[in-house]
């Protein structure tokens, strides 16, 4: 037998290298220090590493520009501008969570260290998902991501919900990840790879005269990826596990996982099985008026901070899925554009949390928000501008995310499910500034003051900063964003 | 054709006046000076731009001090400003608004905050005056919501919370259907040209469609402008609104605010979609004179002040309604009039109101009796405006009223009929509201009520002098606004030109 390798483009696959390197690095590294360095030593790899990887995007888009998009290991690996962005949020938000976590650690007094180990291996995989061009590798980086997470999700093992959130998603994930890998099987067995440039090539050259099995096998992988982006009807997980994990935990999961998830659900539905857009619409259609609806009307009967996010956060991801099925250039650019907007926004929303949740992670409740901005404007002012920013006021990015997705749909002839989110968003609407309004309270309650570490208060103010800046000014972000999916491949 | 810097400075002035008075927030009184200088220079402003205003720029129909900057190509979205005869005086009322609203309704609870919103919402209610693409427009609709929820929700009374997430779930509802719109017109001018997309107003009106393709939109809109108006059955949220919020915001919401919603029906319902107007106008002006009567017998009966003039505004608006949806020329010129005098009369009745709630703490017309006696001028004040309100001849409300109804009556007679009706409504329930508070012996705390300070009397002239100004000598007004509506109709309504 004779085995051929590859050929391997290490531009390509630079990244996720680099965040594998750096994982392995820390593992060996943390073992030799002292304790007191331990946790200081990995924050500085990790954010050392994220730069990196920012910076080898960077050269990654330079190539791309001057060599167009190119696949790589087999054509299992894909190097375009939409991949490039798309990593390049993931890394940010990496970033962004090491420093909040590498504060949370200090808090709690827990070894953090192996919070950022977890991280560095679960953001490679998410990454992976970004540049797939094969369901085997789309698979491969949905279970690094994924087991990554069920332990990142444990990580506070003195709380005795922190283990069942991870128990509860582990067995739901692993389900998840089994009907996914059986679509794909299925898949194979209509068009005869699982490479998604061949599998989009033998579905436009030939016609599927008995098209079940396809159709089985698209519906199978469209569930394993509403597992994962927590879309209704399969986000039973996702409030408990929002809950139970480690605040910083649950703020990394709330954007790695959408970005990567829905970089590669678009390269899947829109790419390998373009053609078959027709059949695969009215199931996302009725994805996304439940995850939006449910999502939004669940949210308002919530008293818990985090459960409040998640199922915001449902919300969010119907609104995400509202890109997928306009099914055009101009969606995946709008659903670009909102992941970009939304990851940073919902990390920083999420370290506000952190920080009122106080030692111990586990005053949740939205009653420890009440007058926080009369105490401590800047912090209550910052939460307000977050929540404004989810809720889509304008002047914040959450409205151009929303207005450029719901433009895509339109565009399309979705006028009528354009509506339906829209109205949903005026239910989110209630919550959020129900919230926002606790913030401003007149607080008779003498609560104690919410410490702001430094790390954690910068990563506040770059999410405040980054939605007010680009909420004013979207043309940079959105003029990237069409770039990016101009050169789409395969 | 002159500078758009003015309409620039106007958007302007509030944002650096709002970020100045949060800059010396730590001096008591300090950021209330500033922000009252601030809305005294808009105030200046806008009137050198209605003074500046000139209506024959060529190739720009009526429009002027206009310009367009690109900001984001992908999205469409554009800076492009320009004021023609009926957004001018919606201009100045918005400046006009906010300084009496400041000088006569000071608050003094955490001041800095309150008049920062109050700023912020008077750059924003001027950004959807001035805008000249659907977007943009949009986009400061929207932005006129925050302010105004932070203003109720705050400063408001015992039910501020719940009035202050009614009003901003309704209007948010009724404006996911406007960007729908929006939306679904731009994509269709881009699809019919394949150029970039563009919301710009001046672009889209040449937009070809369907007669069911204009209903359906033209519903879209009017959906969302009926809630702001209010236009009824939409309404529900507003009598909470302006009895719950503090005077000031009642001020901004009644007579200002509600002028996007009729602003936003004549100039986009009506002036974009002129092909579903036969088939929409029997409807919507049912609606109108549905609201004028069911707001004037309201009105009769409802047992605060702050309320009554809700539903008055409500019965108001259902006048304005009329006039846009006629298709008269000289209906449509009495309803850009009465939209601004009815905002000029709303400040006075607020105002009038406000003095009273400071400084018995109610609003209740129960609690009062024969005020007259101990503030004679108050009293003499208040019956100014409230004959103007109920369009007594030689006051401003008559002129635009007028207007309206021989208008309508030339191209709608019978609605114009039941419309009248109205007027001896709103004599009935604002001069029988006024007996009860003001004639009679005055008893318990009413005796003893301080009359107008010297301060408030000053804040009150200006009110007076423009009903009286407008009421007898309207021409400079109109000779501005009648042009821009005659671009209008000859548009949208031929037939009605000469009516």
């Amino acid at each position: 037998m004779n085995l051929v390798i590859p050929s391997v483009h290490y531009l390509a696959i630079l990244p996720v290298l680099t965040y594998f390197v750096a994982a392995l690095l820390l593992m060996f590294i943390t073992s030799m220090a002292r304790t007191k360095v331990r946790l200081l030593l990995a924050t500085t790899i990790t954010v050392l590493a994220s730069l990196a990887a920012l910076a080898m995007n960077v050269v990654q888009w330079v190539y791309v520009s001057n060599h167009g998009a190119s696949t790589t290991v087999a054509h299992a690996i894909v190097l375009d501008d939409f991949s490039v962005i798309a990593s390049g949020v993931i890394a940010l938000s990496v970033l962004m969570s090491a420093l909040v976590a590498h504060d949370w650690a200090v808090r709690e007094r827990v070894a953090g260290v192996e919070f950022h180990i977890l991280a560095l291996s679960a953001s490679a995989g998410a990454i992976l998902m970004t540049q797939a061009n094969d369901l085997i590798v789309v698979f491969l980086g949905l279970e690094i991501l994924s087991i990554g997470l069920y332990v990142l999700v444990a990580f506070d093992r003195h709380r005795a919900s922190s283990s069942e959130a991870a128990l509860k998603y582990l067995l739901l994930g692993g389900f998840a990840s089994a009907i996914f890998i059986y679509g794909a099987a299925l898949v194979y067995g209509a068009t005869g790879s699982t490479n998604l440039t061949t599998v989009s090539y033998f579905l436009g050259s030939n016609v599927q005269l008995r098209p079940g099995l396809l159709y089985a096998g698209g519906a199978l992988l469209l569930v394993g990826f509403a597992f994962k982006v927590a879309a209704v009807p399969f986000h039973l997980w996702s409030p408990d596990v929002y809950e139970g994990a480690p605040t910083p935990v649950t703020g990394f999961m709330a954007s790695i996982v959408k970005v990567g998830a829905f970089a590669a659900l678009v390269r899947v539905l829109i790419s390998a099985l373009g053609t078959q857009l027709d059949t695969w619409r009215p199931i996302l259609w009725t994805l996304i008026v439940l995850s939006t609806v449910i999502g939004a009307s669940l949210a308002v009967v919530q008293r818990n901070a985090k459960r409040i996010l998640a199922y915001s956060s449902i919300n969010h991801a119907g609104f995400i899925m509202l890109g997928v099925w306009a099914g055009t250039i101009r969606g995946t650019a709008a659903l670009l554009f909102y992941v970009m907007t939304y990851a940073p926004v919902v990390v920083a929303s999420f370290a506000v949390v952190t920080l009122v949740g106080g030692t111990g992670d586990d005053h949740h409740s939205i009653e420890r928000y009440r007058g926080l901005a009369r105490r401590q404007p800047w912090l209550g002012a910052a939460m307000a501008v977050l929540l404004l920013s989810q809720l889509g006021a304008p002047l914040t990015t959450g409205f151009y995310a929303k207005f450029a997705v719901l433009a895509s749909v339109v565009d399309a002839g979705g006028g009528s499910l354009a509506l339906i989110a829209l109205v949903s968003a005026a239910i989110a609407a209630f919550f959020y500034l129900r919230w926002t309004l606790t913030l401003y309270a007149d607080d008779d309650v003498e609560a104690g003051r919410v410490e702001v570490p430094r790390a954690t208060g910068l990563v506040i103010a770059f999410g405040v900063l980054v939605t007010l800046v680009f909420g004013v000014w979207p043309g940079p972000l959105a003029t990237l964003a069409q770039h990016a999916t101009v050169l789409f491949t395969p | 054709m002159h500078s758009s810097i003015w309409l620039t400075l106007l958007l302007a002035v509030p944002l650096v006046g709002a970020l100045l008075g949060a800059l010396v927030r730590k001096v008591e009184g300090r950021a209330y000076a500033v922000a009252v200088a601030t809305s005294g220079v808009e105030l200046v402003l806008s009137i050198v731009v209605a003074v500046l205003y000139n209506n024959h720029v060529p190739h720009a129909s009526t429009f002027d001090f206009a310009t367009r900057h690109v900001l984001s190509a992908p999205f469409g979205l554009a800076y492009d400003v320009a004021v023609d005869g009926i957004s001018l005086f919606m201009v100045l009322l918005t400046s006009l608004v906010v300084f009496l609203a400041l000088l006569g309704a000071r608050d003094k609870r955490r001041e800095p905050a309150f008049v920062a919103w109050l700023l912020l919402l008077t750059s924003f209610t001027m950004g959807s005056f001035v805008a000249h693409d659907l977007l943009e427009f949009f986009i400061f609709f929207e932005l006129t919501l925050i302010p105004s929820y932070f203003i109720i929700a705050q400063w408001g009374a015992a039910q501020r919370a719940k009035a202050a997430l009614k009003f901003f779930i309704y209007t948010f509802t009724g404006s996911a259907f406007l960007l729908i719109g929006i939306l679904y017109l731009g994509f269709m001018h881009q699809h019919q040209t394949g150029g970039s997309l563009t919301f710009a107003y001046g672009v889209l009106s040449a937009t070809s469609m369907t007669h069911g393709t204009a209903v359906w939109l033209f519903i879209a809109f009017a959906i969302a402008f009926a809630v702001k108006a209010p236009i009824w059955p939409l309404h529900t949220w507003s009598p909470i609104t302006y009895a719950e919020a503090p005077t000031a915001g009642s001020i901004e919401f009644s007579a200002l605010l509600a002028k996007l919603g009729t602003y936003g029906l004549l100039r986009f319902a009506v002036g974009l979609f002129p092909l579903a107007l036969p088939t929409m106008r029997p409807l919507v002006l049912t609606l109108a004179v549905i609201g004028i009567l069911y707001g004037s017998a309201v009105a009769c009966v409802t047992p605060d002040l702050k309320r009554l003039i809700a539903y008055s505004s409500l019965a108001q608006m259902g006048f304005v309604t009329l006039g846009v949806m006629s298709g008269s020329k000289i209906a449509t010129v009495g309803a850009v009039l009465l939209m601004f005098n009815h905002g000029v009369i709303t400040v006075g009745l607020f105002l009038v109101v406000g003095f009273i709630e400071q400084r018995r703490g109610s609003i209740q017309i129960r609690d009062f009796t024969g005020l007259q006696g101990p503030a004679p001028v108050m009293a003499a004040l208040f019956t100014v405006v409230m004959l103007a309100s109920i369009g007594l001849p030689g006051l401003n409300g008559f002129v635009s009223e007028y207007l309206i109804l021989i208008g309508t009556f030339a191209t709608h007679a019978w609605w114009a009929v039941v419309a009248t009706f109205g007027v001896v409504a709103a004599a009935l329930y604002l001069l029988w509201a006024y007996q009860r508070v003001f004639h009679g012996r005055a008893q318990g705390p009413n005796e003893n009520l301080a009359d107008v300070s010297s301060r408030e009397r000053w804040v009150m002239v200006p009110v007076v002098a423009l009903i009286v100004v407008l009421g007898v000598f309207p021409r400079p007004v109109l000779d501005r606004i009648s042009p821009s509506v005659q671009q209008l109709i000859v548009h949208v309504a031929p037939s009605g030109v000469n009516k």
